[in-house]
Formats: structure tokens, C-alpha cells, sequence
């Protein structure tokens, strides 16, 4: 029986006071008026270049603003974006200035959406594995169940707050919240039959009611196994784990259209819901394998064998291929066929984001490949451990560049705010997580599967 | 995975207490034997129209495109409907080879070989379209990158339809090469025990050589596994590369950055449905219901509903995502409101019934499991996959951005007569095939046997593990 040790509850703790402190100092540090906000401006640009030349850097701000706009849509439509263009001008600084003073009021927000998000996707990437497990009749991997069970118990807390935060963002985030925007925008008013706060509120609730309830049962089933007579509570998660994914295929298309793809509401992709999950699943194979490879090192998993690391490391491999494919589908797809309304979206991340935007790429691709290409290499902790940090390192930077571009624009940093909500995040999932895996003996019982996993060699 | 043990909550693969030299028996019964009467009779109605579908290709060639039913509007209809169609069928054969080896499958042991074979004479089919349809075929080698002396023209590598041709050549190659070097033991086999000097001549070539000895096996298993780890990409990339074709255009419809996933879903559900049309009939044909069990008609089944769902998913997301883009032209793509009630309604309805609703019926356990109805879904969906690439390529066609251009589609018999030719040319292969070839790959059911097979699955419950 695992029980989490005061040392890592103690960690765990201070991380989320560190935190918690350092978001609240970013909320506290944004801007709240207009020339706060030039401030912040003026004291950013001698930062970064001190006197050198701060009109270029000026205009360099103005031609950036005009590819956020375009991020949101507004030039691809013709006149609008002559009158957009039209009326920017005119009105001049002060219009410049209130809308980089809305960016910078959200950074704090987008950075506590990035962070919460990252954790949340770990662990519903985890529960649609534990089911797809079950439903797949899967024969290795039932030794690893518990933990898998461990690291969903995040599930509930971490989707509640990001719940909070999309709910409250508003129009940090979601600018067809904007009642004044949506008027003179034609696109946006023929959308809100979907984009309308409401729903919005109620889809999401739904998505995060579900999600609970499949894992609450499974894991009520899964302990009620271990004393049962029969394979009825085995027999019953079988059920519930077959309409959980087709729940979730549901809701997670769903839910990225809702907390993704309405950030920028003139931009659309088929195909964008699919990414996230793959970034999603790449992610919660990487935890399960390094929970396990901690667990196993500290000796409480005895009956998970280098053959179990082998299969999880496999899968991390291929998702991560996986992950490129769709990457690159989506990307070259528009960069292909160039139309003005989809190409915004990665003009501003190739644009502002260019080094992040590919080096995620050699960090998601290119270093799993080669080190988790090798057979044996899969089996051998640290390997698998540093791999697993890469992936875990690229995909929170797939998340930052989801969310950055289109509600920050220009405006991102890594800094006090994002370093904070990794941190907070990070300890909360720890505390969670630990505490869930010593919930139940990291054993199962009873498990049809059960002894062909504990003699599984590959 | 070496082990012989097996959970006993899993269902027996091979029924019928079944020996290793049962198995071989029974999988050399169609080769040594005799083609009955009903082989030759279904065999000549394939040759006629593969040879019917042959002075098609023949007329349209020397005639001219003109022959088709194609208009200006639309350049692109049955050539390239049957062409996606016929590589989404080929698709199954290396997903139960290559993606069911990596995700260690036993039960596709027993229906790879077949599916291999059905893989390598689909893309046999599909490679014709993309000569047929040019309007000067004879100069199709110019796609190839060549030094010549045009002062070394090239091709322009920017073409989807140029990635076509490796995606598909590529395709065809290895699979043939991953097909046959599975079938060296079962080649050896039934070299072995020929009695025929011919016949053993023949097996002889075929086999290679192959003796079985320890290091063999060894190499043989690690050439598969990289083969299939190596497959299994190239059967996504491939008909993600046929998806491009469409999705790198601007045309309405097909601009879709789902396209990639979705084709490739709907490949292995359209696949999977056309090795559950082959190997009931075989099953029944050639005495193999022993080992293509209906367990493994309802894993088939289980594909077909899994696939089928994140087909549907797509659907919905491109219905979805075409109302939401708020452009008028997605109105009138093959998934929108303006499709479902406009002049092709017909062929968005048959869409929505062969490939949702119809398999709908699949999760139902008993029908799941019966043999007949599975036939009849698996036809279904057959002739729905067809009609989602007509509904996507002809659909999206007729009502482009100018209305000045909307026009309808309307096949000539050339159109008809090409496509059932292929049909036919599918069946002469395949029942070639079936009579010349070791079916089901009998090396590696010896190598489930003791773990899967009913006789040992029964010692083991009575004398335990």
C-alpha cells in the first residue's frame, strides 16, 4: 500500500503556496487603466532594445497588432478589414493602447488557462487510456491500473478550476462574449446560435459532469473487483468504458472547440479537435510511464516488469508520431491552400512565435524518435524518463502556443506569472495525485486479465 | 507473449481440436485439390468483365476522355471515386497485417494472408485510374523524375497528385514484399508436400529456399515486426497523401483539414468491410470455419463499429464546422444542409444510411454475431464508402463558387463499364488466388494453437495452467 510521504506532501504544498502567490502577484501587476499600460509598454521596449530606435519598435508594434487583428479574422473580410484598418487609424493611439491593454490584462489568465489545462489533459488523456484498456480486452497492462486510477483522481479538481477559468474568463479569452463586437460583426452574430454564453456554460458542465461520473464508477468498479466473487464489476467497466469513449470523442471534439477554437472565432479547423487529443493522450502515456518508474524505483510495484515500461514507452513513441502527423496535417493543409481566414492563425505563430512554434516540433518529434526508437532503450528508466520530460516540456508549449497567440497576441513572456502556474499546478497534481494512489492497494485483484499481465515479457 | 497461457476468459481462435497437422491439411485442401464447377462458373463471369471492363479502358484511351460522362465542371468522377475507393480497400489488408502484428493480435493470424492478398489486388485496381483518366496515358512516365532531354524537365514535387504516384507505388511494393515474405513457410510447406514434379517446381521458386532452421524464424520475426512498424505509418501516409488531393485544394468541401485521419478511418472501415464480404464466402467455401471463427467476424465487426464511429465523428465535425465557418459556399458541400436537400440528395441520404445508420446495428451483440447479417452490412457499407467519395469529389464539384458553372454529373456505360471491369479483374486475382495460394498463413496459427486453441484451452482447464 502506497502512502504519499510528508516529504513530497510537503513539496507539494509549497509549490502550491509559491504558486498561488506568484499568480496572484500577476493578476495584481496587470494593468488596470490605460497608461499603466503604456508604462508596462514603454518599460518593455527600453527592455529589450534600451534606446535603440524605440519608433521602429513601435511600428513593429503597430504591423504585429495588424496580424493579431488578422489572427482574429477581421481582415479576411474585405471591407470590414479596409474599415477595421480604416478606423485604426484614425482613432489612433488611444485604440492601439486599450486593446494592448486588454492583452495584457489577460496574460495572467491565459497563463493560469495554459498550466491548468496541461494538468487537466494529462489526466483525462490517462482515463480515456484506462478505458480504451478495458475495452480492448488488453492483456499487459492491467498491472498498471491502479496507477492509472492514481493519476485520474486529478480529474476532478483539475477540471473543475479550469472549468472556473473558462467560465470566468469572459472575454479575456473569448472575445464573441464581446455583446458590442458581436453587433457589427455579421460572422460572429451568425455564430451565435453555438456561441452564446449559455450553452457555452451548459456544454461545459456536461463535458465535465461526464467525465467525473465515468471515472468515478471505474474506479468504484475497479476496487469493488478486488472482493468480488465474480467479473460482474469487471463486466460493468467494460460497459461503462465503451460509452465513456464515445462520450469522449464527443465531448473532447466539443470541448476544443469551445475553450480552443472560440479564442479566435473567425478561424475554424476540422481537424483542430483531433490535435488536442493527440496531445492530449502523448501526454498522460508520459505520466503513466514516469509514475511508474518512480513508483516501481521506490519498490512499491514489484510486479510491473521492464516488458510493462517497454509497451508504455512504445505507445509514448508512436502518439508522438502520431501527434506530427496531425500536426503537420492541419499546418500544411492551410499553409497550402493559403486562404486569408485560416492562415492567420499560424501567420502569428510563425511570425511572433517562430521559435517556440518549430522547436516544439524537434522537441515533440524529433527527440522521442530518436531515443525511443531503440528496443532496448524503452526499457531502461532514465531513457524513457528523459524522453518523457521532452514530451512533457514540448506539449505544455503546444498548449501555450493553443491559448498565447490568440489571447495575448504580442504580448507573451515566460515569466513570474507562467513560471507560477506551472508550479501551482504542478503541486496540486502531485498532492492529488499522490493521495489518490494511496487510496487503494497498487495491486489488483481479480482481474480476468490479471495473471497473463504479471507473466507479460516481451 | 511466448508464454502459453492465456487468460481463460478469452474465446478459443481455432475451433475444432485442432492438431498442427490438421492445420496443415487444412489450409493445403484448395491448392492440392480440384476447382469445382461453381469456381470456374463465378470465374468466368469475373473474365468477362474484367474483359468487358478491358475494351472500356481500351475505347476511352483510343476514343478520349470525352467517352465519360465528365463535363467542364466536373474533371473528376468515377475515375477518381473507384480510385480512393479501391485503395480504402486495400487499406484493411495492411492495417490486420501490419497495425494488428503491433498491437499483438492473435486473431489476425487468421485472416491476414487473405487480406494481404485483397490489400495487393485492390491497389492493382486503384493503380489503373490514375493512367485511365489522363487524357494522354502514353505519356504517364513523364510524372516520374527522370534526367531526359528536355534539357532535364522535372516534375513539380508541389503536386498531391505527384505524391500520389510515390504514396501508391510505394504502397503496392511493400506491401507485396511484406505479403511474400510471409508466405515463404507456407510456400515451403506445401513444396514439401508435393507429389506433382510441376507443382513442386513451382512451390520451389516461390519458396526460396526456406528451411526453417532457428536463425531463419528469428530473422523472419524481426523482418515482420519492422516491416509492420514501417507499414503501419505508410498505410496511414498513403491514404492521407490520396486525401490530399482534395484537401489541399480551395475547392469548398474538400479544403478540409480533417481530410488526412478521416480518409484513413473510412479506408480501414470500408477495408474491413470488404474482407468480411471475401472471407464469409470463403469461410464457407473452402472449409475454413474452423479457424476464421465467428469470433473473429465479431472483431471485425468491432473494427467496422469503431471506425465507423470516428467516421461519423468527422461527419458530424464537417457539418459542424460548415455551418460554423459561416461561408455560404459550405453550404452546398457534400455534408450540409444544402446537400442533403439539394439535387443530390439522393446520394447524400444513401451516404448517411449505408455508412451510419445501417452499421448502427452493429453494436447490437446478436446481430454482431450473426454471419448473414454481417454479410449484408459489410455490402452496405461497401457501397456506402463508394458514395462518400462520390459525394465528396462530385458533390462539392457541381456547385462550385460560381453558379454560372453548377452543373450534374451523369455516368456514360464507359463510366460503369471501367469500374465493373475492375470489380472483375478483383475477383479473377483473387479467386486465382484462393486456389493457387496458402489462405490463411498456417505458421502462425501453428504458433497460437497451444494458446488459442480450443483442445488446449480445455486441457488447460482441466488440468490447470
Amino acid at each position: 500500500m502506497y502512502k504519499l510521504s510528508g516529504k513530497v506532501k510537503l513539496i507539494s504544498i509549497i509549490l502550491i503556496v509559491i504558486g498561488a502567490l506568484g499568480i496572484g502577484y500577476g493578476f495584481l501587476t496587470a494593468p488596470s487603466t490605460l497608461d499603466e499600460a503604456k508604462e508596462i509598454l514603454a518599460a518593455e521596449h527600453s527592455g529589450h532594445g534600451g534606446s535603440h530606435e524605440a519608433e521602429s519598435s513601435h511600428s513593429k508594434e503597430a504591423e504585429g497588432h495588424h496580424s493579431e487583428m488578422n489572427a482574429e479574422g477581421h481582415s479576411a473580410h474585405g471591407e470590414q478589414a479596409a474599415e477595421t484598418h480604416h478606423s485604426e487609424e484614425a482613432h489612433g493611439e488611444d485604440h492601439h493602447s486599450e486593446h494592448v491593454l486588454h492583452q495584457l490584462q489577460t496574460k495572467p489568465w491565459a497563463a493560469t488557462f495554459v498550466a491548468g489545462f496541461f494538468f487537466l489533459m494529462i489526466a483525462l488523456g490517462v482515463l480515456a487510456f484506462y478505458a480504451i484498456q478495458y475495452v480492448a480486452q488488453v492483456g499487459w497492462s492491467p498491472v498498471l491500473f491502479r496507477v492509472m486510477e492514481g493519476i485520474t483522481s486529478y480529474v476532478l479538481p483539475g477540471s473543475i478550476i479550469v472549468l472556473l477559468i473558462v467560465l470566468f474568463a469572459g472575454e479575456h479569452f473569448y472575445p464573441w462574449q464581446n455583446h458590442e463586437l458581436v453587433a457589427e460583426d455579421k460572422i460572429l452574430q451568425g455564430k451565435s446560435g453555438y456561441l452564446n454564453f449559455p450553452f457555452f456554460v451548459i456544454r461545459a458542465i456536461i463535458y465535465v459532469i461526464g467525465w467525473n461520473l465515468y471515472r468515478y464508477f471505474a474506479v468504484r468498479n475497479s476496487r469493488a473487483l478486488a472482493t468480488a466473487s465474480n467479473y460482474g464489476p469487471y463486466k460493468k467497466n467494460f460497459k461503462y468504458s465503451v460509452f465513456f469513449l464515445l462520450f469522449f470523442i464527443l465531448t473532447e471534439s466539443m470541448m476544443a472547440w469551445d475553450w480552443f477554437m472560440s479564442m479566435t472565432p473567425h478561424w475554424y479547423s476540422t481537424l483542430f479537435a483531433w490535435y488536442i487529443f493527440a496531445t492530449m493522450i502523448v501526454s498522460a502515456l508520459t505520466v503513466i510511464a514516469i509514475t511508474t518508474i518512480i513508483l516501481k524505483k521506490a519498490g512499491y510495484l514489484p510486479f510491473v516488469n521492464d516488458s510493462h515500461l517497454h509497451d508504455v514507452a512504445k505507445f509514448m513513441f508512436g502518439f508522438s508520431v502520431f501527434w506530427t502527423y496531425l500536426w503537420f496535417g492541419q499546418f500544411m493543409l492551410i499553409w497550402y491552400a493559403n486562404i486569408p481566414e485560416e492562415v492567420t492563425y499560424f501567420t502569428i505563430r510563425i511570425q511572433e512565435y517562430n521559435l517556440l512554434f518549430f522547436g516544439m516540433l524537434v522537441i515533440n518529434f524529433v527527440f522521442p524518435i530518436l531515443i525511443l526508437m531503440n528496443s532496448d532503450f524503452k526499457r531502461i528508466p532514465w531513457f524513457v524518463i528523459i524522453a518523457g520530460c521532452f514530451i512533457l516540456v514540448g506539449h505544455y508549449i503546444d498548449v501555450y502556443l493553443l491559448v498565447m497567440p490568440s489571447t495575448v497576441g504580442l504580448h507573451w513572456s515566460f515569466g513570474v506569472t507562467e513560471i507560477a502556474a506551472v508550479l501551482f499546478f504542478l503541486g496540486l497534481f502531485m498532492l492529488v495525485v499522490g493521495s489518490g494512489l494511496g487510496k487503494a492497494p497498487l495491486k489488483i485483484k481479480n482481474n480476468p486479465f490479471l495473471k497473463e499481465s504479471e507473466n507479460y515479457h516481451y | 507473449m511466448s508464454s502459453h497461457y492465456e487468460a481463460p476468459i478469452r474465446e478459443p481462435l481455432v475451433t475444432g481440436e485442432k492438431s498442427y497437422h490438421d492445420v496443415t491439411l487444412d489450409v493445403v485442401a484448395p491448392v492440392e485439390g480440384k476447382a469445382n464447377k461453381s469456381w470456374w462458373l463465378v470465374f468466368s463471369i469475373a473474365l468477362v468483365a474484367f474483359l468487358w471492363g478491358l475494351g472500356c479502358i481500351i475505347y476511352t484511351v483510343s476514343t478520349g476522355i470525352g467517352s465519360w460522362g465528365l463535363n467542364k465542371t466536373i474533371g473528376w468522377a468515377w475515375d477518381i471515386t473507384n480510385f480512393v475507393w479501391w485503395v480504402g480497400i486495400g487499406h484493411a489488408g495492411t492495417l490486420i497485417s501490419a497495425v494488428l502484428l503491433l498491437f499483438r493480435q492473435k486473431w489476425r493470424m487468421a485472416v491476414n494472408r487473405s487480406a494481404e492478398a485483397m490489400t495487393i489486388f485492390a491497389v492493382v485496381q486503384a493503380g489503373l485510374f490514375p493512367i485511365i483518366h489522363m487524357g494522354r496515358p502514353w505519356l504517364a512516365y513523364w510524372v516520374l523524375p527522370i534526367p531526359n532531354q528536355f534539357g532535364s524537365l522535372w516534375v513539380n514535387f508541389n503536386s498531391p497528385l505527384l505524391w500520389d504516384v510515390f504514396a501508391i507505388s510505394t504502397y503496392l511494393s511493400v506491401s507485396l514484399v511484406f505479403w511474400w515474405t510471409g508466405l515463404l513457410p507456407d510456400f515451403a510447406m506445401i513444396r514439401d508436400r508435393a507429389t506433382k514434379p510441376f507443382q513442386k517446381k513451382i512451390y520451389s521458386i516461390l519458396s526460396f529456399g526456406w528451411s526453417g532452421r532457428a536463425k531463419d524464424w528469428q530473422r523472419f520475426e524481426e523482418v515482420s515486426l519492422v516491416l509492420a512498424g514501417l507499414a503501419t505509418p505508410l498505410v496511414l501516409s498513403v491514404h492521407t497523401i490520396v486525401s490530399f488531393d482534395f484537401a489541399t485544394s480551395l475547392v469548398p468541401g474538400w479544403h478540409s483539414t480533417i481530410f488526412p485521419p478521416y480518409f484513413v478511418a473510412g479506408a480501414i472501415f470500408s477495408g474491413f468491410a470488404m474482407v468480411q464480404t471475401l472471407l464469409i464466402i470463403m469461410r464457407k467455401v473452402i472449409n475454413l470455419e474452423n479457424y476464421i471463427t465467428i469470433l473473429h467476424i465479431e472483431y471485425m465487426n468491432k473494427v467496422i463499429i469503431l471506425t465507423g464511429g470516428i467516421v461519423t465523428v468527422a461527419y458530424v465535425t464537417e457539418y459542424f464546422i460548415g455551418w460554423y465557418s459561416g461561408i455560404s459556399y459550405e453550404n452546398y458541400t457534400y455534408l450540409s444542409f444544402g446537400a442533403a436537400t439539394g439535387a443530390y440528395a439522393w446520394a447524400f441520404w444513401a451516404l448517411i444510411t449505408c455508412n451510419f445508420i445501417v452499421p448502427l446495428t452493429l453494436w447490437v451483440k446478436k446481430l454482431r454475431r450473426n454471419i448473414f447479417w454481417t454479410f449484408i452490412v459489410a455490402l452496405v457499407i461497401n457501397i456506402g464508402m463508394w458514395f462518400e467519395r462520390f459525394d465528396i469529389i462530385v458533390l462539392c464539384l457541381s456547385k462550385g463558387r460560381t453558379p454560372s458553372s453548377w452543373a450534374m454529373f451523369s455516368p456514360t456505360f464507359i463510366d460503369i463499364g471501367t469500374f465493373v471491369g475492375t470489380i472483375g479483374f478483383f475477383f479473377v486475382l483473387f479467386l486465382l488466388y484462393a486456389r493457387t495460394f496458402p489462405v490463411i498463413a498456417q505458421a502462425e496459427v501453428k504458433s497460437i494453437l497451444k494458446s488459442s486453441g480450443d483442445k488446449y484451452k480445455r486441457l488447460r482447464e482441466e488440468h490447470g495452467d
